[in-house]
């Protein structure tokens, strides 16, 4: 077993009590409400992602978890103790910085380092410590260099051995994949969930990238506008969003007015076909006319007015002998389905 | 329009498009034309003013007609090595220029940090024009204004004598001397420690605290290494105009505070002697060259 994981699982006891709690926290800036009266419970051990726009308070959150920000009102505590008043050099957690935020005029073992001597970790510990965390994050052989000669990729690693190697309860992650291009930070979002289960700390995770969040989270808070929208698993949040916003902002959606309310549902869970239309106890079904096609390579998009003019856009794959096939040309009559436990109702209330 | 005007003047402009087709072809030649009127004037008027300087410190004067002999002679230099009251005077000039530069340093840094850390934009904008509000004021009158502070009747004697404390002799002293300098180079001090410690990412000082350093550590492991390079940039100010000083020694310090300077100035124009002037004015030549070569490997150059 990982000597991190073991020293974990020794001064954790597996509780039912989250690790971090908000209670009634906000933040004001002068008349500015960044985050509103917030309550927020995380589970030992969890992947949590707070997931919204910039500017909706994600990260006011995480800071004032880390303790740079102290909230307005409210209380947050980690491991059950209140550390509201308690400055973040005494907060049993440590934050992997947007700009990485790694010592330009240290190594980067010296980097790795630097935590365990302000806790006073024993000198011959050190040097052992240090290089388990980079073999961790495979930069075994990297400790003399300097940050400067390391690529964006290999900084973002030295930024989460530097946390890891403190064995914190709770690790902060502040949009740590944001300046990395598309492929290397798919790479890095495969070892965070490989590094997060190996040494079995709560990460708490700050993105706007939704694809990012579904992928990695075991649970995400939607943030709008300093509030929390929804909290729930990827799955509950995709397909059953308590909110407009979150339908929108997770995803594609569309929008139509049914009896008096908005129905969602989510363009690849409608069918199409060219015959009859499919009505039944579990199927809805109802004519439509093709406006457009547009072949996206996985999928073909195509965009559908309704009978009273309401327009709908539709996602099917494009396998052999399925759907609408490649024949029909805009302006024909096709009938789409769809099951009825795929869509959403709110009420005309909440549209944004 | 200016393709007509490209024509009119057809001979003119083929004229001037061969030339920038030929420097953009060569490179150097361009480089070479941009640097040639600069770099003349500096060998010109700047090197040779000073290879003159060095020179003249191994000439001498006849003592009977007072001209330039000009024959190679150590002779300046074992005066000024054997002379007590030189010796006095040069190591006084290095002394308050020392003196001067650590109280800079001591009082700098704490400005320098609340102006790049602390404060708003406004209040910052407001400090700065403070700060840099003397350097546009006459020299002089700055100097006379502490004059008018510091002499036997001065403000800060009337002060302390209605606090009923004794009055502070300082006027005309080396004291006064180091307090002058202190205030007229200090915003040659903040400037740069200011850059420097507006430089570091503010996401350094929370990582730091982050990894448990209390404000102790943080400033003595990641704030200072990161500012030194400006303190050290600022020392090169505060250090070489007080060494070049002789103006404040003059109204500020009186008769037994004279500095390099002041004996330069003495036998350049009083006692006719420029070699000997030449020789001692090599000293904090020779004093800040060895300053700036360290100072170059502190890596301080790149925060002027």
């Amino acid at each position: 077993m990982n000597p991190a994981a073991a020293m974990r699982s020794d001064s954790a006891p597996a509780t039912g009590e989250p690790i971090v709690s908000l209670r009634g926290v906000a933040r004001r800036y002068g008349d500015t409400l960044a985050v509103d009266t917030l309550d927020l419970d995380i589970a030992r051990g969890e992947f949590f992602t707070l997931l919204g726009p910039s500017g909706s308070g994600k990260t006011t959150t995480l800071r004032m978890i880390a303790g740079f920000e102290r909230p307005s009102e409210g209380m947050v505590q980690i491991d059950g103790k209140d550390v509201t008043r308690v400055p973040p050099y005494e907060r049993d957690l440590n934050t992997i910085f947007q700009d990485y935020a790694l010592f330009p005029h240290m190594t980067v073992a010296e980097n790795l380092a630097y935590g365990l001597e302000a806790k006073r970790v024993p000198r011959g510990e050190i040097p052992g410590r240090v290089s388990d965390a980079l073999d961790m994050v495979q930069l075994t052989d990297f400790g003399h260099r300097n940050p400067a000669q390391l690529s964006g990729g290999q900084r973002q690693r030295v930024a989460l051995a530097r946390a890891i190697v403190n064995r914190p309860a709770v690790l902060l992650l502040d949009e740590p994949l944001g300046a990395l291009d598309l492929k290397l930070r798919q790479e890095m979002q495969r070892e965070l969930k490989r590094i997060q289960a190996e040494v079995n700390i709560t990460f708490i995770y700050v993105t706007h990238d939704q694809e990012e969040a579904l992928t990695m989270s075991d649970r995400i808070a939607v943030f709008n506008a300093g509030r929390v929208e929804q909290v729930g698993s990827a799955a509950a949040l995709y397909d059953r969003p308590a909110s407009e916003f979150v339908a929108r902002f997770l995803g594609s959606s569309n929008f139509i007015e049914r009896d008096g309310r908005r129905l969602m549902i989510r363009p690849e869970k409608i069918r199409l076909a060219a015959g009859e239309c499919l009505d039944g106890p579990d199927w809805h079904g109802e004519p439509a006319r093709l406006t457009d096609a547009e072949f996206v390579g996985m999928y073909t998009r195509y965009g559908l007015e309704l009978r009273d003019g309401q327009r709908l856009i539709a996602h099917e794959q494009n396998l052999p002998g399925f759907g609408l096939g490649v024949d029909v040309r805009p302006g024909s009559q096709v009938a789409l389905a769809w099951h009825k436990n795929s869509v959403c109702y709110f009420d005309k209330m909440d549209a944004v | 329009m200016s393709q007509g005007a490209a024509i009119d003047h057809a001979p003119p402009a083929r004229l001037g498009r061969r030339l920038s087709a030929m420097l953009w072809r060569r490179p150097r030649w361009a480089a070479a034309a941009l640097l040639v009127p600069p770099m003349g004037w500096f060998v010109l008027i700047y090197l040779a003013a000073l290879v003159t300087l060095f020179v003249a410190a191994f000439w001498q004067v006849d003592d009977f007609t007072g001209e330039i002999i000009h024959r190679w002679t150590l002779r300046n230099f074992e005066t000024l090595a054997t002379s007590p009251t030189y010796r006095t005077i040069a190591l006084r000039t290095v002394g308050i220029a020392a003196a001067v530069t650590v109280t800079d340093i001591v009082l700098a840094f704490p400005c320098a940090y609340f102006m790049a850390r602390i404060a708003g934009p406004k209040l910052r904008a407001t400090l700065f024009t403070l700060m840099l509000l003397p350097i546009w004021l006459s020299y002089i009158a700055r100097v006379y204004a502490w004059r008018l502070i510091l002499a036997h009747d001065g403000v800060l004697n009337w002060a302390l004598g209605e606090v009923g404390l004794p009055p502070a002799n300082i006027g005309y002293t080396n004291i006064a001397m180091w307090l002058v300098f202190s205030y007229i180079w200090l915003p040659f001090m903040i400037t740069p420690i200011y850059a420097a410690i507006e430089r570091v990412p503010g996401s350094l000082f929370e990582a730091s605290a982050d990894l448990g350093a209390r404000g102790l550590r943080t400033f003595t492991k990641v704030t200072l290494p990161l500012v030194v390079p400006g303190i050290i940039a600022g020392s090169i100010f505060t250090f070489s105009l007080t060494l070049g000083d002789y103006i404040t020694p003059v109204l500020i310090g009186g008769t037994g505070s004279s500095f390099i300077g002041n004996v330069v100035y003495a036998n350049v124009g009083i006692a006719n002697d420029i070699p000997f002037a030449a020789a001692f004015a090599t000293i904090p030549a020779v004093v800040m060259l060895i300053y700036l070569s360290i100072a170059r490997r502190l890596g301080a150059f790149e925060m002027l």
